[in-house]
């Protein structure tokens, strides 16, 4: 196939008697068409892509109560995840101690709970967060090294007044929700925050949240 | 008139750098190839900009379904064969040989203890027919917790992944995280699939 045979093999010319002159070409053909067809195979089998992962640290569980770290009121937002993609979050008054009004947002990128975490977070460390960018930016330039820029960001994260999350989950929630609100935390730069069970009070919130949702979303 | 004469060429191609080729893309793809276990259920893990790769040894697999059953996987040949006979030893069930080798090539399984004596017996067609129940992990019979307390006695550097379907409610992966807890796994890594990071904030 791939080879023509144009001249070569035995002359019968000549009147001497020699051994017959074989071809050294061997016909590679069907070893390549095997290769090509091993090659197909073991391309459309391999996945490429390792799976990527997220890491959680829960907080250690503490027996008794009185070891347990509080949260400071001003500075923690709760977001209660619950069923049909929705958020209900809520701040806490810092002179009574009590909820406040429970809003209503969801998983948009751009008028969700993104936006709020940005601004909540910005409001409490402005001077912190603004830097993250340039950092990002300084190492994309190669002016610092990656650990260098880590340990800045991480330094900003742990800012001891900056914003804490407190994510609680009803049972209408998704794992998938669960997932992407911890995304949220990644991209929004929010160091502190924990996951936490839900209460029955909390459970009464979200239900008030609905019934006083606003008809525009 | 004279006949032009075109003269007559060879038509062989050399075809060893094709080849060459060929083979050099072959033996990458064998090499980097790895073939993914057949799981005993379909699961699609939700997307985040997270680019921590998964680690190849020391871990253990909890997949959580779509509708909450919970299998169980622990990286490692040699473990599973000491996992399972630790297991055996607590709920005093002993494996035959063959059933101990049968397990240390399982891949995620879904069986409540007493009747993975009888699931390992079978046939692999079989095996992939039945349908699994999941581990039980709830709080009165608790067989995941014991899975992840022996399996960390029986590897010290073993982490714990778990890998759940997008649409599993929260309740049952609070109860594999409540369980992780009580075992003071306090770390864990949350599987999830590639997403592109939005523009930096």
């Amino acid at each position: 196939m791939a080879e023509m045979e144009t001249g070569g093999g035995g002359h019968k010319k000549g009147g001497k008697k020699r051994g017959k002159k074989m071809s050294t070409r061997v016909d590679f053909t069907p070893m390549v068409d095997l290769g090509f067809l091993l090659i197909t195979f073991f391309m459309l089998t391999t996945s490429m892509n390792k799976p990527k992962t997220m890491e959680i640290n829960m907080p250690v569980k503490e027996p008794n109560e009185i070891d347990q770290t509080k949260v400071k009121a001003s500075q923690a937002v709760t977001l209660l995840l619950t069923g049909n993609n929705k958020i209900v979050y809520y701040f806490v008054n810092a002179v009574t101690g009590d909820p406040e009004t429970p809003l209503i947002t969801d998983y948009d990128n751009t008028n969700g709970v993104r936006p709020m975490l940005l601004q909540e977070n910005r409001k409490r460390n402005p001077v912190g967060v603004d830097s993250i960018p340039i950092y990002k930016d300084m190492f994309q330039k190669n002016k610092i090294k990656e650990d260098e820029m880590k340990q800045h960001i991480a330094a900003i994260k742990a800012y001891k007044d900056g914003l804490i999350v407190v994510i609680k989950a009803d049972k209408n929630a998704t794992y998938k929700n669960l997932v992407d609100i911890l995304d949220e935390m990644l991209i929004c730069n929010i160091g502190r925050y924990a996951i936490v069970d839900i209460t029955d009070k909390e459970n009464e919130l979200i239900t008030m949240a609905n019934a006083t949702k606003p008809a525009s979303k | 008139m004279a006949k032009v004469k075109v003269p007559r060429k060879s038509t062989s191609v050399d075809m060893t750098a094709m080849t060459d080729v060929a083979f050099l893309l072959l033996t990458f793809f064998m090499l980097a190839t790895q073939f993914k276990p057949d799981e005993p259920v379909q699961v699609v893990t939700p997307s985040s900009i997270s680019q921590i790769p998964l680690p190849d040894v020391d871990i253990m697999n909890i997949t959580i379904a779509q509708d909450g059953r919970v299998f169980f996987d622990m990286e490692g040949k040699q473990y599973k064969e000491k996992l399972i006979q630790k297991m055996g030893e607590k709920y005093t069930i002993t494996f035959t040989p063959q059933q101990i080798e049968t397990f240390s090539r399982l891949s995620s399984f879904g069986m409540p203890f007493k009747e993975l004596q009888g699931f390992l017996s079978l046939k692999p067609d079989e095996r992939t027919q039945i349908k699994q129940a999941g581990i039980p992990s709830d709080s009165l019979n608790n067989e995941l917790a014991d899975w992840v307390w022996q399996a960390r006695l029986t590897n010290n550097n073993v982490r714990v992944a778990i890998k759940g379907d997008g649409n599993s409610t929260y309740p049952t992966v609070a109860q594999v995280i409540k369980t992780l807890q009580d075992k003071k796994v306090n770390r864990f890594n949350f599987i999830t699939s590639a997403e592109s990071a939005p523009p930096m904030q």
